[in-house]
């Protein structure tokens, strides 16, 4: 066999590769199985079916861009699935499409909106602001006609029929504004009492659901400035009007009371007056840098902001120094065969790292507690130490206590960094003489650092994004009163973000999202410069 | 080889049974290692110590927290549970109901995806390795701002999925799975000779079949470690939490206990601690039974 050559042998193997791969293909196909088609017809089915069930839904509300977004998901999702070829894509796909969405898409989304005033008071659209400028500032009119009114309540919304005092009926929910139904039931007197598809709500209905009913405003008309009906009772409405006049032509909105004038003002998103008063609520507009001057123009921002993001880089180098440095020695210390119940001493240690952290960070709050926790009390004989309060001491806490969290975690790591190093190595050393001190510093350290440091660089990514640890132990504070945003001195970037975004009651997303931009920033330069100190990348293979 | 395990056979036999005992000698051999051990034990477990006597302290404040043990009785994990403002029942299974769910899709995600890098090679793929090792680096919690509009704009069309739903957080924490440790799995995907795959493949086996019955058998041990981790992530992970989840009832355990403390730190000590205790039970518990594949996946993670 090994010994004819020739052109003969060759077509004939080509011939058998040819055949077995068409074997392997058919193979493949034949194995695939019923159970597995029936699988992916199901699971296609409901993902199918779930679209096309959000595409109605889009298509009612015409919200054309999400539309065509899922639309053209679902088509590639099928495409990917039904055809032959691709079986990469097929078991990507699922994890590929929540990254996206999740993680990707929302970090370019986090890009656009620093540059919006988007946050509390610039909530919505324009329209959406001029209407409930417009509802806020209702008022009844004097001599308002009364509207006899029946409450009908449809899928959980509540809408009103109207006969109105010369006997036309028309039905109107907050939503929509009223109009006409012809076929709706009345009364002896004519009043309409019932409509089709809808249930009137009764007396005891009414009575339970008062507070609802009475915060309903339905619009006469399309154009805000006609007014809208509102019913005290449930049973009679009467015209309200705004003070405001809205003039959609020149961008004015007018209070009739007082006769000032608002002047739409798009740079802002808000009506503004000439004397600089503006009314509330605005609109979300784009405000270009706006946000990224604020942060770094004005003085009562711009200060926390530099000391905070130098706080975030000192406790995560501190977090990861200290852990690092304990963990090690323990394990060394530990690291010695002939010791007796290491087993017992690692499970204890290990239990620190097994405690779910918000839980410790919230137990460490009430153990430092100046007044009543145990250190102050107990171990300082009833001391007043402000652990927590003091910007020094509290920064010292906050290290001491993620040095609990973190060694058993450095303790484990360099165990087994220790362990996998060769033992020839070192007793080679010690027969050429090395002391116990050079063989650690020159030979086990520099091999240890080499299968320690990815963990080192994650370890500092993740410490300076610990949010839970600063927001549970002192929650940021103590508090800097001088400064523009609600910031104190243990904050790091993260909780700085979370609180401007979402604590009290002035949520800014724009400035928020500046400052979360600044974390990619940093956490980018960081990541470029590790991972061309380790050169992780290029193993990649 | 073989003498050096005779030789670290016959020191554990020889040392101990010869030579009489000598403190100071004891001492500077591993005497001094056991005393480090007990600081380091009393350090380690005394925080645990004393939440555990705090929540057998019923009606317990801060104050009396600090007589560890004084009394022992079982009266704060009642009134636990009969809290008027605080469903902590609902919390403690609205927490499991996450986390489970959460960490089962991790591991199906990314095993899926850590498969088609080990076994298949296509274009995109170094890529994709890439943007992997890079994801993990940017962490959802940054564009938390972001996710919060983003599920506000999705209650506005779909209600079911958007703010203040628990499929809405799920959703959310499963497009961090791929991030977070499939680059694990692939490591340890790629230990597994490929070819097992193609015997199975001359007997007739299709991908699916080959992915399920053979490969994810083989990495149960990686499966196990991204489970529990991306359990215990769940558990832990509250700003993404506290900001889908409104309704008190809905709440998981991270967000409600904060607000519990929050609102009555001191007074009602005992009873945040034994919250504290029935919600660290079953993470340690997971923790301590499979330790030992933890300790493997993260050093071979590391290693790699």
């Amino acid at each position: 066999m090994m010994t004819t050559p020739g052109t003969g042998r060759d077509r004939a193997q080509i011939l058998a590769a040819k055949k077995s791969r068409q074997a392997g293909r058919i193979a493949e196909a034949a194995s695939a199985g019923i159970k597995v088609l029936l699988v992916k017809v199901l699971v296609l089915g409901v993902v199918d079916a779930i679209s096309v069930y959000a595409l109605f839904v889009l298509f009612a509300k015409q919200d054309w861009l999400v539309f065509s977004l899922v639309l053209f998901v679902t088509v590639v999702v099928n495409w990917i699935y039904f055809r032959a070829k691709g079986l990469p894509a097929k078991y990507l796909a699922p994890g590929l499409i929540f990254l996206i969405i999740f993680q990707i898409f929302v970090i370019g989304y986090s890009g656009y909106i620093a540059f919006t005033n988007y946050g509390t008071g610039h909530n919505s659209t324009k329209d959406d602001a001029v209407n409930s400028l417009i509802l806020s500032s209702q008022e009844r009119v004097p001599d308002s006609p009364t509207y006899a009114v029946t409450v009908l309540e449809q899928a959980g919304a509540y809408s009103f029929l109207v006969t109105d005092p010369d006997g036309d009926i028309s039905v109107g929910s907050p939503e929509s504004p009223l109009e006409p139904a012809a076929d709706a039931e009345t009364d002896a007197s004519g009043q309409a009492i019932a409509l089709p598809g809808y249930t009137t709500l009764n007396f005891a209905a009414i009575v339970a659901n008062q507070e609802a009913i009475a915060a309903l405003a339905v619009p006469v008309s399309d154009d805000p400035n006609d007014g809208s009906l509102r019913t005290p009772d449930g049973s009679a409405a009467y015209l309200y009007l705004s003070d405001l006049v809205y003039d959609e032509a020149a961008g004015t909105m007018t209070d009739a009371s007082t006769g000032v004038v608002y002047t739409e003002d798009p740079s802002q998103g808000s009506f503004v007056a000439e004397d600089g008063a503006d009314l509330q609520p605005g609109w979300k507009v784009e405000v270009g840098l706006a946000n990224f001057a604020k942060a770094f123009g004005t003085d009562s921002i711009r200060g926390p902001l530099i000391s905070v993001t130098l706080w975030t880089f000192a406790f995560a180098f501190l977090s990861v120094a200290t852990t690092f440095a304990l963990g090690l020695f323990l394990a060394i210390v530990f690291n010695d065969l002939r010791m007796r119940g290491r087993n017992v001493y690692r499970v204890v240690m290990i239990l620190p790292y097994a405690f779910p952290a918000f839980l410790s960070a919230l137990v460490w709050a009430g153990m430092l507690n100046p007044q009543f926790g145990f250190v102050n009390q107990v171990l300082f004989g009833g001391a007043e130490i402000p652990w927590l309060t003091n910007e020094w001491l509290a920064k010292f806490s906050i290290i001491f206590v993620n040095l609990w969290l973190g060694f058993p975690y450095m303790f484990l790591v360099c165990t087994g960094a220790l362990q996998s190093i060769p033992g020839e190595l070192q007793e080679a050393a010690t027969v050429d003489g090395a002391r116990p001190w050079q063989v650690f510093r020159l030979i086990k350290l520099p091999l240890l650092l080499v299968s320690v440091s990815p963990l080192l660089i994650a370890s500092f990514a993740f410490n300076f994004n610990n949010f839970n640890l600063i927001y549970m132990l002192t929650n940021g504070g103590p508090r800097d009163v001088t400064a523009g945003v609600n910031v104190g001195a243990t904050d790091i970037l993260i909780s700085m973000v979370y609180k401007v975004a979402f604590v009290g009651a002035n949520r800014d997303y724009g400035l928020a999202s500046a400052f979360s931009i600044l974390i990619f920033v940093l956490v980018a330069l960081v990541s470029i410069i590790s991972f061309r100190q380790t050169k992780a990348l290029e193993e990649l293979n | 080889m073989a003498t050096t395990t005779i030789a670290a056979a016959s020191t554990t036999d020889y040392i101990p049974v010869k030579q009489p005992f000598n403190f100071g000698r004891w001492f500077r051999a591993t005497g001094w290692r056991h005393l480090i051990g007990a600081v380091m034990v009393v350090f380690s477990a005394f925080p645990l110590l004393y939440v555990l006597s705090a929540s057998l302290h019923p009606g317990g404040t801060l104050i009396t927290a600090n007589g560890l043990f004084s009394e022992v009785n079982l009266g704060s994990f009642i009134t636990l549970f009969n809290l008027p403002q605080q469903p902590y029942a609902a919390w403690y299974g609205n927490t499991l109901l996450i986390g489970g769910i959460t960490s089962a899709g991790t591991v199906f995600l990314g095993a899926l995806a850590a498969y088609s890098f080990s076994r298949m090679r296509f274009t995109g793929r170094r890529a994709g390795l890439l943007m992997l090792v890079l994801v993990q680096m940017f962490p959802q919690l940054l564009a938390v701002v972001a996710i919060f509009l983003l599920l506000n704009g999705i209650s506005d069309i779909f209600p079911a999925i958007g703010l203040d739903t628990q499929i809405g957080l799920i959703m959310v924490y499963l497009g961090g799975a791929l991030g977070v440790n499939t680059y694990l799995m692939y490591g340890f995907f790629n230990t597994i000779p490929a070819s097992i795959d193609e015997a199975a493949k001359l007997d007739g086996a299709g991908h699916a079949r080959i992915f399920f019955t053979i490969i994810l058998r083989l990495v149960a041990p990686i499966l196990a470690v991204v489970g529990l981790l991306s359990f215990v992530g769940t558990t832990n992970e509250f700003v993404i939490a506290s900001i889908v989840l409104i309704t008190p009832e809905k709440q998981t355990l991270a967000v409600g206990l904060y607000q519990f403390v929050s609102q009555e730190f001191s007074s009602n000590y005992s009873v945040f601690a034994a919250g504290a205790v029935l919600a660290a039970l079953p993470v340690m518990a997971l923790f301590l039974w499979l330790q030992k594949y933890i300790v493997g996946g993260l050093t071979a993670g590391s290693v790699k």
